[in-house]
């Protein structure tokens, strides 16, 4: 006998259950209730002769009111429901454990932020908030972790996320769930979620590159971001330090978030939403730089937060959790 | 009791015999009859790659046919299925059939343009089939771009154009249906005596003329991408790939009300007659067609509950799915309410009737499933989501269909079908379709994602599971090809009214005569009334 249910092994797992469980309990009652009338009726109201008819019942308004406002009552107790679930699954808390993830036709590339990268295969501490920052190379992908019950399409051109909690070690399932191509049935992988000691253990193993923040700072400079870049704000365009997650005015009036996106779009397309107060002279790097360079810079201008223009790779502020992990062997 | 003549010396059937009093006709039975024979053959094309597909699954690796072919085998087995066969089946064989005939009128408005939104139906489909023998498509039915626009390499244009032109003949068949029910209805049929099987085609009609225009922009947009690289969902020009879902769903969403709403009025039709009495609430069901056209309209967003809309997007599009629910659930009530103290038959159709009713309700049930947001999340894109459509799809869809063809089948060809096969194929067909669906649910709850070519182990029982109903429900849609076929030539001669129903269908002789009716009826009497109705008493 196969499973009816698969594992749950995050917080909002079993928040999806109960519901899941609700909707079943409410179909199975819904459906005996037609076939129990189905079979009854077609029994006891059988015809019994060739030319017999039935009554003349029109209908009745008590009735149609009553399956009229029942079934509408029951569906907006299910829509608040789901709503609040799909509330808490779409808002991160305020600190998380953040990994990005690249998808491409067929493999998921995953990076920590210390610099250890991973194909298809993802390392998470049981426990803690993960936050996964995705998006795609090339068509569009969904990150589907059925135990955990989330999933999300990773979309070319944006930075998506989905964050769980996992509550219990092992190795699970990690599926593309959005068709992809020819072998969109072997982007599969497996999450595995340690305990706290041995996920220390496995960051600071093997070989890393250095973390996020500095593979972009090294970026930075050769693709020359800081001969404009400067952080004395003599140079052409915006300083970089201490930008990132504040709210800039456009040459528009129009106000954005410096968020990931952002980053990403003024280094793709740096004319689309130019700061008030500078001119449109930035180059697009579009197709100079690979998503996962884009990655290491968007890290790097995050890294400008508490440390303006220091080399060190420590952790950004805007991730602390990572900071935790203490990173080694670089 | 039958005093009524059997076969009447002339008939539409009669009314010439060469390939050109068919292919020029221009009477819309002769027309339905068209359909019939080209959404059959679309049938068992799209269904053969169901089995090929079920058979490959029965296995967790890839092993009988390639992951290439078998990515092509669900895109082509979702675009026959959708575009050629379940769109246009009841609307375009019975509703063809019988929407003249049920207002008392001598044919449509249009009759040409009739014939010509068969040619067109055709020409689409042959584009499509040219596509699947030049090398197929693999895009899924869906064309996801930039998936479609840029990734993949098979014949995408093709499929493309002939979905772009059957679209016209969706378009031109609702419009002859539109202006039909307004302006050819006979003395005396007014709206509210219309049988229900007209309110839907009406609402149906409805949301073919405003919505596969939407679907036809979509296409082409997908075609103009991948020819002269505009960029329309290209990101890295500053496009953006979920505007294509907005549009596809756009048409898509409310095309699965285009497949499911004739088949309600099928019901509805079945059910009274079954029953030998009025259908319970006669106005709500008729409204409640409407409602649905109308809300289908606004629920597309649904689809893309992971897809990077907002949240707050997905709110609106979540409550408004759960408002679409309502009607459908009314017409469930209402149908099983006619039953109370009917006279209530245990014949073919009305098997047919009781399934779509059970299955329908399960496939509506699961329906709140994925209008759950948080419950949305984890079964899309798997399974779950693949058991819940193929539930009012073919549990609705197709069980109205084959009902219906049941139901007139002796109105259409003046004989009778072998009862016992029929009921013998309804009960096969019950027992497949819940065989081979049911066990998709637990699947994709259990996490396997759809358009698997290969798949983890433990997935392997409950889709053996899936695979063994698919052959028996195979079985089921062969037998009726095989009676009713038979029939022609053997089956017992049918009087008008062999089922001792009510309706301008069988106050005229089977077959109809080719103006339908010897002399215009003038209506007196409500839909459904057993009381008082001519047709009354004319048992066979």
């Amino acid at each position: 006998m196969p499973p009816l249910f698969p594992e749950a092994a995050s917080t909002i797992a079993t928040r999806v259950d109960n519901l899941y469980g609700f909707l079943i309990g409410l179909t199975v009652f819904f459906s005996l209730l037609i076939a129990g009338l189905i079979v009854y009726y077609a029994v006891r109201y059988r015809r019994r002769s060739p030319s017999s008819i039935g009554a003349t019942i029109h209908g009745g308004m008590l009735l149609e009111i009553t399956w009229t406002v029942i079934p509408f009552m029951i569906t907006m107790v299910i829509f608040v429901w789901g709503a609040s679930v799909y509330f808490a699954m779409a808002r991160p808390p305020d600190e998380t454990l953040n990994i990005y993830v690249v998808g491409k036709q067929w493999m998921w590339k995953f990076q920590h932020l210390d610099g250890q990268r991973e194909i298809n295969e993802l390392h998470v501490p049981v426990g803690r908030d993960v936050k996964l920052i995705a998006t795609s190379e090339d068509v569009i992908h969904d990150l589907f972790v059925p135990a955990f019950r989330v999933k999300a399409d990773v979309v070319p051109g944006r930075y998506v996320s989905l964050w769980f909690r996992a509550t219990k070690p092992g190795r699970y399932h990690l599926f593309c769930a959005e068709y992809c191509g020819t072998k969109h049935s072997g982007m599969i992988g497996e999450v595995v979620v340690m305990d706290p000691a041995e996920y220390q253990t496995w960051l600071s193993g093997g070989p890393t590159e250095g973390s996020l923040a500095s593979a972009g700072q090294k970026l930075f400079a050769d693709l020359a971001c800081n001969t404009c870049h400067r952080p004395d704000a003599q140079g052409r365009g915006p300083v970089l330090q201490g930008l990132f997650g504040k709210t800039v005015t456009l040459q528009s009036g129009e106000m954005v978030v410096v968020d990931e996106a952002y980053v990403r779009e003024s280094i793709l397309m740096p004319a689309a939403k130019i700061t008030a107060g500078y001119q449109p002279v930035m180059p697009t790097f579009q197709g100079l730089v690979t998503e996962e360079q884009l990655l290491q810079l968007v890290e790097y201008v995050k890294s400008l937060q508490t440390q303006p223009e220091v080399e060190t790779a420590r952790p950004p502020a805007s991730a602390p959790a990572a900071g935790e992990a203490t990173p080694t062997g670089r | 009791m039958a005093s009524t003549v059997l076969t009447p010396p002339h008939h539409y059937l009669n009314d010439g015999y060469g390939v050109k009093s068919w292919l020029l006709t221009r009477d819309h039975k002769r027309i339905a009859l068209l359909y019939l024979a080209s959404v059959t053959l679309f049938f068992f094309i799209g269904g053969a790659f169901a089995v090929l597909m079920r058979l490959e699954l029965a296995t967790p690796v890839g092993d009988l046919v390639t992951d290439d072919t078998y990515n092509k085998l669900f895109t082509m087995h979702g675009v026959m299925m959708v575009f050629f066969f379940l769109i246009p089946a009841i609307p375009a064989v019975l509703g063809n059939f019988l929407v003249p005939i049920m207002i008392g009128a001598k044919d449509l408005a249009f009759p040409k343009l009739n014939l010509a939104s068969w040619y067109i139906y055709v020409v689409g489909g042959l584009f499509t089939l040219y596509a699947l023998v030049a090398g197929g498509v693999d895009t899924g039915w869906t064309f996801y771009a930039p998936f479609s626009t840029v990734s993949s390499t098979t014949q995408v244009i093709p499929t493309a154009v002939g979905i772009f032109i059957t679209g016209f003949s969706s378009i031109l068949t609702g419009l002859n249906f539109i202006v039909t029910i307004h302006r050819m209805r006979a003395p005396g049929m007014t709206w509210f005596r219309m049988p229900l099987f007209l309110w839907s085609t009406y609402a149906t009609s409805l949301i073919n003329v405003l919505g596969t225009p939407v679907i036809a922009i979509t296409v082409l947009l997908v075609g103009a991408e991948r020819l002269f690289h505009f960029g329309f969902f290209d990101p890295r020009v500053g496009g953006d790939p979920v505007l294509f879902q907005h549009l596809f769903w756009f048409y898509s969403h409310p095309a699965v009300y285009i497949m499911v709403l004739p088949a309600m009025g099928v019901i509805s039709e079945l059910v009274a007659a079954g029953c030998r009495k009025p259908v319970f609430g006669y106005p709500f069901v008729a409204f409640a067609s409407l409602a649905i056209a109308v809300l289908g309209f606004l629920v597309w967003g649904h689809h893309m509950f992971v897809a990077g809309e907002s949240v707050y997007s997905a709110l609106i599009f979540s409550i408004l799915s759960f408002l679409v629910a309502i009607p459908s659930a009314v017409k469930v009530f209402n149908w099983t309410a006619t039953m109370y103290r009917g006279s209530v038959s245990w014949q073919t159709p009305m098997l047919y009737a009781y399934g779509f009713i059970g299955l329908f309700t399960i496939g509506g049930l699961t329906g709140l499933f994925v209008a759950a947001l948080g419950v949305d999340v984890h079964v899309t894109d798997t399974y779950f989501v693949v058991a819940h459509f193929h539930y009012i799809m073919v549990g609705g869809t197709i069980m109205g269909y084959l009902g219906g063809l049941h139901y007139w089948w002796p109105k259409i060809s003046g004989r009778l079908y072998n009862e016992s096969l029929a009921k013998l194929s309804a009960g096969v067909i019950f027992i497949g379709f819940n065989l081979t669906f049911f066990p998709q649910f637990v699947l994709g709850y259990l996490g396997m994602p759809r358009r698997y070519h290969a798949y983890p182990p433990e997935f392997q029982v409950l889709n053996v599971l899936s695979s063994a109903g698919a052959s028996i429900l195979g079985v089921g849609y062969l037998l009726p090809m095989v009676y009713l076929m038979w029939s022609l030539r053997y089956g017992r001669l049918a009087s008008s009214n062999p089922w001792g129903a009510v309706g301008l269908e069988w106050t005229t002789t089977s077959p109809p005569p080719t103006e339908n009716f010897a002399e215009t009826p003038t209506v007196t009497w409500e839909a459904y009334d057993y009381q008082s109705s001519p047709a009354e008493g004319q048992v066979a």
